[in-house]
């Protein structure tokens, strides 16, 4: 399943961003955390986000997920100007149009599998008697079988992110958004959670777009590789004029 | 996010932090509780005291009087009106008419006379009073030794703690502590009394009259015609009140009290009926004074005009019951902010503790926004358990404040008995006051939900999330 394999898809544009940009204020500085980044990914695609920390791959996924808002330009998802929406219809594009998956896997502590990945059902308002077979349907197939009524902390890491993923497709979303879903894990666990990704971008048509600085994961499971740094747009597979420079970017 | 969701989730953070959250909703309890105390204390003060305001038949009497009377009560009454010698008489049919009043349970004649009453052989010169039978109820037979009439036509006596004094000869001496009612009525009680008095008779000449249909004015003044008899009657001690029950009458005070039918059908001679004498020729009695007992003391008033229109003076204690209860509106108020205090510093309790969680939960607010929940959700969820603490706050406080009332009130009571004053109980708690306890703690809580609820609902969920 390498990339390299995969023809550009010609599939309509699920997320596009124009001239997209995201400055923060710190005192006297400003920083561009994302600076006039303009790309598309098509519905369906497994893009990697690449970039050494602080390249911006973060503050994009961010802005892609309706988290947070751009200073300048757009943000399209399925023709849709997140920018343009209010609060509300942000919270509810989150809630069924994205799921995300961490790091740090973000899964709530205090409540056990089952009940986390009722969360997202519990804010959609499913009815309370579906909402549990549904998650443990989905905890099953993750491989959770067994752990559905353990807490978090009581998981392995590689456990905690199957969970994760498995609440961040309760609500059927369009779009998987990942940031490291593999820096916890060692390389094992790591595979073993890319897999699934790469099973459900196939089998359910998903569009996912992975953050990650492990350039070899990322050029094994996805389709398509972009390259930022400092805020921009360097490398992408389907633009070579930009590969050679990400490349570069990602050697030195 | 749905109302049972909503609910579930508060219940559930409120229990991961549960000595924190317990020791918050402890101190809503105490609020409460200090609220409900001072309330129920205050509710319960002006209970007691309305309870004795009634018991002391002041408040709820109108004293009438002819306007032949010349001992008026109120000058401005004589100026007014017809004059005196044309208004009407206080006889019989008027008292019917003003016991059949709106709102009046009943009109009694005042009958009081000076006589000779003897015991054991001795001569006693005092004031004797009718009483009905509902003089029973009021606070001056509280402390009755003995009991009160057996039936209201039983030849029987109540006599005052005075001439109990006097008939067994001791008199008190000014500094010395009152003589106790029971050492007074032991050896009096059931002894006998004779009093004697002077009864009106009709002659013959008025007694034909009467049996023809009506009589009119004329044939009255024909008629008229009195003989008066000397009389004797055995009566018998049956109790000996402490207080007095006409405390209110100053000089025409009576110290001895006869069953107001027993009275009644004696027809002892009264001033009036010397004054009457060219007028109401018939049997029928006529009486110096009525006194109307009112349901409610709201109505005086009201009854009171009445009456004034039939021609009749009249004189009653108004309004002294009203501003009575205007003073415990305001105790209430006073007792209420002062309760309320607490409440404040629960209040600050609260949102302290909210905050608080707001820091420790801002991950779990990140999460929950980054999977879908709005500032609503989030906003609704800190307020079920703002409100979660109020109302079970509430609840333990009313408990709270209820268990502390009882104590206090069977404390109040071991000290009453102990001064051998009567149990009294000065403590209620309606089921309103329940109600509006756990109600305030609840919009409190709520109020005090308000900012953190605010704050944790608009927290960036980036920076939420970045926030290790």
């Amino acid at each position: 399943m390498s990339s390299a394999n995969h023809a550009p898809p010609n599939n309509p544009p699920a997320i596009r961003t124009d001239e997209l940009c995201r400055h923060y204020r710190m005192g006297e500085t400003v920083i561009r955390a994302v600076d006039g980044v303009t790309l598309e990914v098509g519905a369906g695609e497994f893009v990697a986000l690449l970039g050494s920390s602080g390249s911006g791959k973060s503050s994009v996924l961010n802005l892609i997920a309706g988290l947070d808002r751009p200073t300048s330009g757009k943000v399209m998802v399925h023709d849709r100007n997140l920018a343009e929406l209010s609060r509300e219809e942000l919270a509810r594009y989150r809630l069924h149009t994205v799921g995300m998956v961490f790091q740090s896997f973000n899964l709530i502590p205090t409540m056990n599998l089952v009940e986390n990945v009722e969360l997202p059902m519990r804010f959609a308002e499913i009815e309370r008697g579906k909402r549990d077979n549904l998650a443990r349907e989905a905890l099953r197939r993750v491989g959770l079988k067994t752990r559905m009524n353990h807490r978090p902390n009581e998981l392995s890491g590689g456990e905690q992110q199957r969970a994760a993923l498995a609440r961040a497709l309760i609500n059927r979303p369009q779009l998987l958004l990942a940031d490291e879903p593999t820096g916890n894990l060692d390389s094992h666990t790591g595979t073993e959670i890319l897999n699934l990704v790469g099973e459900f971008n196939q089998q359910l048509g998903m569009t996912v777009v992975m953050v990650t600085h492990e350039r070899a994961l990322a050029e094994r499971y996805a389709q398509r590789l972009i390259f930022l740094a400092d805020g921009k747009l360097v490398g992408d597979d389907r633009n070579p004029a930009l590969v050679s420079s990400g490349r570069a970017e990602e050697r030195r | 996010m749905k109302l049972p969701d909503l609910a579930e989730l508060a219940v559930r953070n409120l229990r991961e932090s549960v000595l924190r959250n317990s020791l918050t909703t402890l101190g809503i309890s105490v609020g409460v509780a200090s609220l409900v105390a001072m309330l129920s204390l205050g509710i319960g003060l002006q209970q007691l005291a309305s309870r004795r305001l009634m018991k002391s038949g002041l408040f709820d009497t109108v004293v009438v009087s002819s306007r032949r009377d010349l001992r008026n009560f109120n000058r401005d009454q004589e100026r007014t009106g017809p004059a005196p010698g044309e208004s009407r008489i206080l006889d019989e049919p008027t008292r019917q008419e003003i016991e059949h009043m709106p709102n009046v349970l009943e009109a009694d004649p005042d009958i009081r006379f000076i006589t000779e009453l003897r015991f054991e052989d001795k001569p006693h010169l005092t004031m004797v009073a009718a009483l009905p039978a509902s003089a029973q109820s009021t606070d001056a037979f509280d402390a009755l030794e003995g009991h009160f009439f057996s039936s209201d036509t039983a030849p029987e006596v109540v006599i005052q703690k005075s001439f109990a004094a006097e008939l067994l000869g001791k008199t008190a001496k000014s500094g010395d502590d009152e003589t106790k009612v029971p050492t007074l009525a032991a050896p009096l009680l059931g002894k006998e009394l004779t009093m004697r008095y002077a009864q009106r008779a009709t002659s013959q000449s008025s007694a034909s009259i009467v049996a023809g249909d009506h009589p009119t004015s004329d044939q009255d003044l024909a008629g008229a015609a009195y003989s008066v008899v000397s009389r004797e009657i055995k009566l018998k001690i049956v109790g000996v009140a402490d207080l007095d029950p006409e405390s209110m009458r100053g000089p025409t005070r009576a110290r001895v009290f006869l069953p107001l039918k027993l009275a009644e059908g004696l027809h002892v001679m009264q001033p009036t009926d010397l004054r009457e004498i060219s007028r109401a020729a018939s049997d029928q009695p006529v009486y110096s004074s009525v006194n109307v007992r009112v349901r409610n003391p709201s109505q005086v008033q009201t009854v009171e005009d009445g009456i004034k229109k039939m021609g009749f003076n009249t004189f009653s204690i108004l309004d002294a019951s009203r501003s009575i209860q205007q003073f415990f509106k305001v105790l209430d108020v006073f007792l209420g902010i002062f309760g309320s205090l607490a409440l404040a510093v629960a209040f600050i309790g609260i949102v302290n503790t909210l905050v608080m969680a707001i820091l420790e939960r801002r991950r779990e607010i990140g999460i929950m926004k980054a999977i879908g929940a709005s500032d609503g959700d989030v906003k609704r969820l800190f307020f079920a358990e703002a409100g979660a603490m109020g109302i079970l706050g509430g609840i333990v406080g009313v408990a709270l404040g209820w268990g502390l009332g009882q104590v206090i009130n069977l404390g109040t009571n071991v000290y009453l008995r102990r001064q051998s004053f009567p149990p009294e109980h000065f403590w209620s708690v309606p089921w309103w006051l329940v109600a509006f306890a756990i109600l305030f703690s609840l919009v409190v809580s709520l109020a005090a939900g308000l900012y953190p609820a605010g704050r944790a609902a608009r927290l960036d969920p980036v920076e939420a999330l970045r926030y290790e």
